[in-house]
């Protein structure tokens, strides 16, 4: 996927890249609205990230000019300002959806591939890897022709061991990536959702194996 | 707000009485003036003709042979006769002593010099009479001699005449006095009307409108006008100004947040030590608690501003919270909850988009928080015969023992709330947005027992 974050705040825009570049994702990165109108002039990006508040002007001002020009790229809005009063001009002027700050990236990432799949995501962010074909965007999973609908932490599990194959995750490190902070998750929950995993992957020639005292690796059998 | 406003009595009223006031002297004036004219009037014209009368006999006064002779013509008193029935007396005298007539007619108590005539108005035989006096200077033997001839007559004709005319003097001045009044009421309308009006015309304003005044008004009424028009200034500003602040403190405080959060987030990925790890996220949290918190206490300040003047328009609350259900659809995702939305067509309420997107937003929030990983909340929304409803229903385990008092307090959070970030604020302003809007807000044990469910019910209009 192709990202443009458009966000003036350099330490937020630094984080938000290298999650996102984490997730195998391309971002560039535009400072102000002049930046940004560059960029989208340029590159077809999949999705546009876009702070209100920036120092050349409203970014109500570059979606409004962005709409304008049928650019069909989504765009989420991230705003710091009150929901009550704003959330619904942001929609009106065509954002596709907006989440306020500061945000979990895990719903940063789930609103981004909500966006994605109501615009219909196309069939090259497939992913394959030995015998299965994965679709992030409809969260399905074809195993030797056969198809699987995978629950959101079965789908997000199997996205993050695609994106690093043969790396090793600590049951830690799944936890963050996996589960929101606010909650209490146990590690032993990861290995729930390993194990549904391993269910779904029989045949496929890719497994999840444990490496003992480290983690989980995915890898070609 | 007018039920604690004294009146000093009413301009109209006021205005009205004094009119009245006038008119009723005025009437009274007319009704006097028209009597006092009319009963000179009527004197005159008696004393005219008893005048006439007196003379007719005095040009009958003849002198032959040194003998005063005096043929009374007929006419001479029967002419007062066709003024009325009144009785009519005469007298002549010459040098004191009575020639012909009444005796006893008394004798006026002016001097009448010969030619000339006086009247008096007198008492004989317990009447009230008017008499004309004439004289005139004759010679006899070569003596001067002055004949005095007197005509009275009673005055109860004239009194009937007089009594006739007050009635029409009365009945004059009553006819104006009616019309005055009737003009009276109708100009202290009509000088009302303008101040009626400009309050109509601020009645009729929705709560935002703070444009100023600009209708013409009455060159009388322009201070106060320009007054409003200053306080409706004051108002506007010192209204954006909170509504601005609001949006801006929000704005504060989640930016700098937001970047805390997002980096300590990156710098969980990236480290291994547990204590490091341990306190990273005791960092999130406590970031995200004071996010929270800082958002809904902005959102309950921004609800209790918009809650004291209801911003009203019409409002399906079905595609209200479909659109709502569909924005958490991704959060929902996150836990595998299965959200759904059942509704069927609704009729439109009257209410504050904005805020009632708010309380049933975190009615939602709540609902997904709470509840356990693969669960489901189900959302509805129907008419139950003069409310519609909105009802969430969730299998969170539910809010045990505690009442809707109870848990729509400020700060008040439910027993299995412990280990989950929240404020404590949301069920308050749902509750406040739904009771602003002459609603209700209940939470009672969801039918299959395994959660809550969370009844608004909003009246229709």
């Amino acid at each position: 996927m192709r990202f443009l974050l458009v966000e003036d705040n350099i330490s937020l825009a630094t984080a938000v890249l290298d999650r996102l570049r984490m997730d195998g994702h391309v971002v560039d990165h535009a400072a102000n609205i002049a930046a940004a109108e560059d960029y989208s002039a340029t590159t077809d990006y999949d999705l546009i990230l876009l702070d209100i508040m920036l120092p050349d002007g409203d970014g109500r001002a570059f979606l409004r000019s962005h709409r304008s020009r049928l650019i069909e790229t989504p765009v989420i809005v991230l705003t710091a300002r009150s929901e009550v009063s704003d959330r619904v001009g942001m929609l009106d002027l065509g954002a596709d959806d907006y989440i306020t700050k500061p945000f979990d990236f895990s719903e940063l990432e789930a609103r981004c591939r909500a966006v994605l799949r109501r615009h219909g995501g196309d069939s090259s962010n497939q992913k394959r890897f030995g015998n299965l074909v994965f679709d992030p965007m409809a969260g399905t999973l074809s195993v030797a022709g056969k198809t699987i609908t995978l629950r959101n932490k079965e789908l997000r599990l199997l996205e993050i061991f695609l994106n690093a194959p043969d790396r090793i995750f600590s049951k830690p490190k799944l936890v963050d990536r996996l589960f929101s902070y606010d909650e209490d998750v146990s590690e032993n929950a990861i290995e729930v959702y390993v194990g549904r995993l391993r269910k779904h992957l029989n045949g496929s020639g890719v497994e999840i194996t444990t490496v003992r005292g480290m983690g989980y690796r995915m890898s070609l059998t | 707000m007018s039920d604690a406003l004294q009146t000093s009595g009413s301009l109209r009223r006021r205005l009205t009485l004094q009119l009245v006031g006038s008119a009723a002297f005025l009437a009274m004036l007319l009704f006097f003036v028209v009597l006092a004219f009319a009963r000179d009037v009527a004197q005159q014209t008696h004393d005219s003709i008893l005048l006439a009368s007196a003379t007719s006999i005095m040009d009958s006064v003849s002198v032959q042979a040194d003998e005063v002779t005096v043929d009374i013509p007929y006419a001479a008193l029967s002419m007062l006769g066709n003024v009325s029935d009144d009785r009519v007396f005469y007298r002549i005298a010459m040098r004191g002593q009575v020639l012909t007539g009444y005796q006893d007619l008394p004798s006026t108590s002016q001097s009448v010099r010969s030619g000339h005539s006086a009247f008096d108005t007198l008492v004989y035989k317990g009447d009230s009479i008017r008499m004309v006096t004439s004289s005139r200077r004759l010679s006899l033997n070569g003596a001067p001699a002055d004949i005095i001839i007197s005509v009275a007559q009673t005055r109860e004709g004239q009194a009937t005449q007089l009594a006739q005319l007050a009635r029409s003097a009365l009945q004059l001045g009553l006819g104006f006095f009616l019309v005055a009044t009737v003009l009276a009421f109708w100009t202290a309308q009509s000088s009302i009307r303008p101040l009626k009006q400009l309050t109509e015309a601020m009645s009729r304003r929705g709560p935002k409108d703070l444009r100023p005044v600009r209708r013409p008004v009455p060159s009388e009424m322009v201070p106060l006008v320009q007054s409003l028009n200053q306080f409706i200034a004051r108002l506007r500003v010192s209204l954006s100004r909170s509504e601005d602040f609001i949006a801006e403190a929000a704005h504060r405080v989640r930016t700098p947040l937001a970047t805390v959060r997002a980096q300590a987030e990156i710098t969980l990925l990236r480290v291994d030590k547990p204590e490091n790890r341990a306190s990273l996220r005791e960092m999130i949290r406590a970031i995200d608690e004071s996010s929270r918190a800082a958002g809904q206490l902005l959102d309950h300040a921004m609800v209790t501003f918009r809650t004291d003047s209801l911003e009203r328009e019409a409002i399906d609350l079905g595609d209200l919270t479909r659109e709502l259900v569909d924005r958490l659809h991704p959060i929902a995702e996150l836990k595998d909850i299965a959200l759904t939305f059942d509704g069927s067509p609704l009729p439109e309420i009257s209410g504050d988009q904005i805020l009632i997107q708010n309380a049933v937003r975190n009615i939602l929030d709540n609902a997904i928080k709470y509840s356990p990983y693969e669960s489901a909340i189900q959302v509805s929304t129907r008419q139950v015969s003069h409310t519609v409803l909105i009802q969430v229903e969730d299998e969170a385990g539910g809010f045990a023992d505690m009442d809707t008092d109870a848990l729509t307090q400020r700060f008040i959070r439910g027993k299995n709330a412990a280990g989950t970030i929240g404020s404590g604020l949301g069920l308050t302003i749902a509750r406040e947005v739904v009771e602003a809007h002459g609603g209700a807000l209940i939470i009672e044990t969801s039918g299959s027992g395994a959660g809550a469910c969370v009844s608004l019910s909003f009246p229709l209009a």
